[in-house]
Formats: structure tokens, sequence, C-alpha cells
């Protein structure tokens, strides 16, 4: 008798097997295949897909239950609770940035600025629906930034940060599906068609050690809340271009994002169980996340129309490099100048859409920091 | 629910963001093209 209830008991635990853990099985298989046959942001979406089903088995050893702590509970309090893995990675993404092209012409970094309109609109939208902090972290989506997105959600404690990572990733690897469109509803073939010849500028070495301190300085001053945010992207970046710290920068850019990444994937699988995820509130970020991209994208686009109103013929701007302007690099930067190769097989519009994109990065972060000072 | 009054709140903040990133971004453009100018070989 005691064989039989000590062998019944191995499988006891199929009881607390709930419906909505078998939908997160599903959604964890499906961000799987998305990273592997698709290779959408295979880096973070395999993590997070195992990480998915990891925390979704009943009384999953992964996640605290009730006294006992789970490593990705740990994981989540040493390293998200605080913001650092976040921070970390973007020491890696800073240092693998070439601001050179833009520095080149700065001017471009206006268009990053005009494509975060999606964050903003997306907040007014999504405040109908959640509250203030929630609806402001759900807007960061638009950022078009993962780091971003989980640290204004985090510092704004926002119980849908699941859905937020997965609503954020998912977009930025949905990027060349997403916005063609959009580009294309906004634009003349005409427009689209406009060529924009490549005159390659110089930059000192100087200005570009110089680039990431006064950024640091002037973001600080404005948003002191994410001045951490735009210091460690800059921080990085400062290790690729000081000259004398190039194994620190391969470091940075390599081994410590890859680190980071590992974790940082798993980490936030820990806050997609099932009764944190599968709920109707879901369907409606993954729905503003998108209209997040879709008014970025527009938000770029019409500025540079804009711009081209008070433009003299034969200096026009091809409107499509505003697109580029949100933070997904380099799917953006790329997505805009197949764009231009499709309507003229001579349009090479890829050095102006890549400098813009990177403007993204920057003014991304920016935004995520006003959105915290402005609801600080 | 929907939070029927939440404009109140989010446009303003939509505004005041959008025209503040602009201008942040707009500091750092004439920062950099005066670092630009500053350390140009003649």
């Amino acid at each position: 008798m005691d064989f039989w209830n000590a062998f019944a008991s191995l499988f006891s635990n199929f009881g607390n097997l709930t419906w909505q853990m078998v939908v997160m099985w599903g959604i964890g298989a499906l961000l799987i295949y998305l990273a592997i046959a698709k290779k959408m942001e295979p880096s973070l979406l395999l993590p997070m897909g195992f990480g998915a089903i990891l925390v979704n088995l009943p009384l999953s050893g992964a996640i605290t239950q009730g006294d006992t702590v789970g490593p990705i509970s740990a994981l989540f309090e040493a390293g998200m609770s605080n913001e650092l893995f976040p921070l970390l990675l973007f020491i890696g993404i800073g240092a693998m940035i070439d601001f050179g092209p833009l520095l080149e012409k700065p001017w471009l970094m206006l268009f990053g600025a005009a494509a975060q309109f999606g964050i903003f609109f997306t907040l007014f939208l999504a405040g109908f629906f959640f509250d203030l902090k929630d609806a402001a972290s759900i807007a960061v989506i638009g950022a078009a930034d993962g780091p971003t997105a989980i640290f204004v959600a985090n510092v704004l404690h926002s119980q849908y940060l699941g859905a937020i990572m997965v609503a954020a990733y998912s977009y930025m690897a949905l990027v060349p599906i997403v916005q063609p469109p959009v580009i294309k509803l906004l634009t003349t073939q005409k427009e689209r068609r406009i060529r924009m010849p490549y005159q390659k500028g110089s930059v000192s070495q100087l200005t570009k050690i110089l680039f990431p301190i006064v950024v640091t300085i002037i973001a600080g001053f404005v948003a002191p809340a994410s001045v951490a945010l735009v210091g460690f992207l800059m921080f990085g970046n400062l290790l690729r271009e000081c000259g004398v710290l190039n194994t620190l920068s391969e470091t940075a850019q390599n081994i410590l994002a890859n680190l980071i990444t590992i974790v940082l994937g798993l980490t936030v699988a820990g806050q997609m169980t099932a009764d944190k995820f599968v709920r109707p509130d879901t369907l409606l970020i993954l729905a503003l996340g998108l209209v997040a991209f879709v008014f970025d994208t527009a938000g770029g686009v019409l500025f540079a129309k804009l711009v081209n109103l008070f433009l003299p013929e034969g200096k026009k701007l091809n409107p499509m490099i505003g697109a580029a302007g949100i933070s997904a690099f380099p799917m953006s930067g790329r997505v805009v100048n197949k764009l231009g190769l499709e309507e003229d097989n001579q349009n090479f519009l890829l050095m102006y859409s890549i400098s813009v994109n990177v403007s993204g990065q920057i003014a991304s972060v920016i935004a995520g920091g006003l959105l915290l000072t402005l609801l600080s | 629910m929907l939070h029927l009054t939440s404009w109140m709140t989010t446009l303003p903040i939509m505004v005041i963001g959008m025209v503040s990133i602009v201008l942040v971004i707009g500091v750092i453009v004439l920062a950099v093209m005066l670092l630009n100018k500053l350390t140009s070989r003649k």
C-alpha cells in the first residue's frame, strides 16, 4: 500500500496543472519557434520561451514557492528589481555603437526625437485602460529598446513587466513587417524615390570622446531619474572610443552583453507566470505595443515631410529615413534602405537611415527618462 | 474599467514630453556642432 501511495505521489503534481499554464507552454514554444525557425531576436526570445515553460510547471522550483526561494526569483531580486541587468547590458550596447556617421551629420538626431512620438501617443491611449504608471510602462514599448522598457517598467513598479517585455522584443523583431506598410501609407512613390547622395564628412577623435560625456551631462540635467540609463550607454561608448581600453570595450560588447542577455531572458520569463500573463490585459498590452511602433514610424516620417516643406527642390529629404528613428537597431535602418532600393535600385539610403537609427538609441533612452521625470 | 478622464493628465504629458525630447535632442545637436567646430582640423 505504501509503495502504491509513494508511486502515486510522484504524479500528484499533475493535479496542480491549470489550463493557463498550458497556454503559457504554448506561448513559450511559440517564442522558441520564432527564435530558432524565424531567427527573431533569438538571444532573448529563446531564453524567454524556455523560461516561460520552466516557470509554468506546477509548483516550479525555479521561482519562489512559499518560503523556498527559486533561482529565477533570486535573479530577479538581484538584477532586475534594482535595474542592474538592463544597465549592465547598456554598457555592452554603448560599446557596440559607432556614433561616427551620426556625428558627421548631427541634425539627423532630430528624426530620432520625432520617432519617439509613438511612446507619448501610446501613453495617452493606454491611460484610458490602465493607471498612469502602468500606462507609461506600456508606452515605453515604443522605445523599441528592451533595456529601456525593462528599466522604466521596473522603476514604475508595473505589474505587467512580462507582457511588456514580450511585446517590446517581439515587435523589435517584427520591424520588417510592421514598418513598411506604415511608411508606404504615409509617403508617395515620388517621395520614396528621392535620392540622398551621401558625402562623407570627418569627425575628430576628440569629438567622439567628448560626445558621450556631453550627452550624459545634458540628459542628466533634464531627466536625472534616468541618468543611469543614459550614463551606462554612454560609458560603454566611451570605452569604445577612448582608444586605450580596447580589451574592455570588446569584453563589454561580447562577454558582458552575452552573459547579461542569457540571465535577462530567463529573469524576464520569471514574470511570465500564468497568473500574471494569461489575462485580457496582455492582449491589450500587445495591441498598444503595436500602436506605439506604428506611431513611432509615423512620427518620424511625418516630421521628415514637414522638414521637406521648407527645403528647396533638389535638397529634399527622403521621408522614409524618419522611420528609422526608432531604436530597433539595425533592423529599422535596413528596412528603410531596402524600401528605397525597391523603388529605385540606385537609391542607397543606408548611411542616412543607419545614422538616424543610431540617434533613435539615444532618443529612446532620453524619452524613457523624460517619462520617469514627468511622472515623478 | 475605462479611465475616461485620464486624458486630462496624459495629454499634457504627451505634449510636454514631445516638446522636451525635441529640445533636449536639439541641445545635443548644437553641442555636437560646436564640438565639431572646435575640434576640426583647419
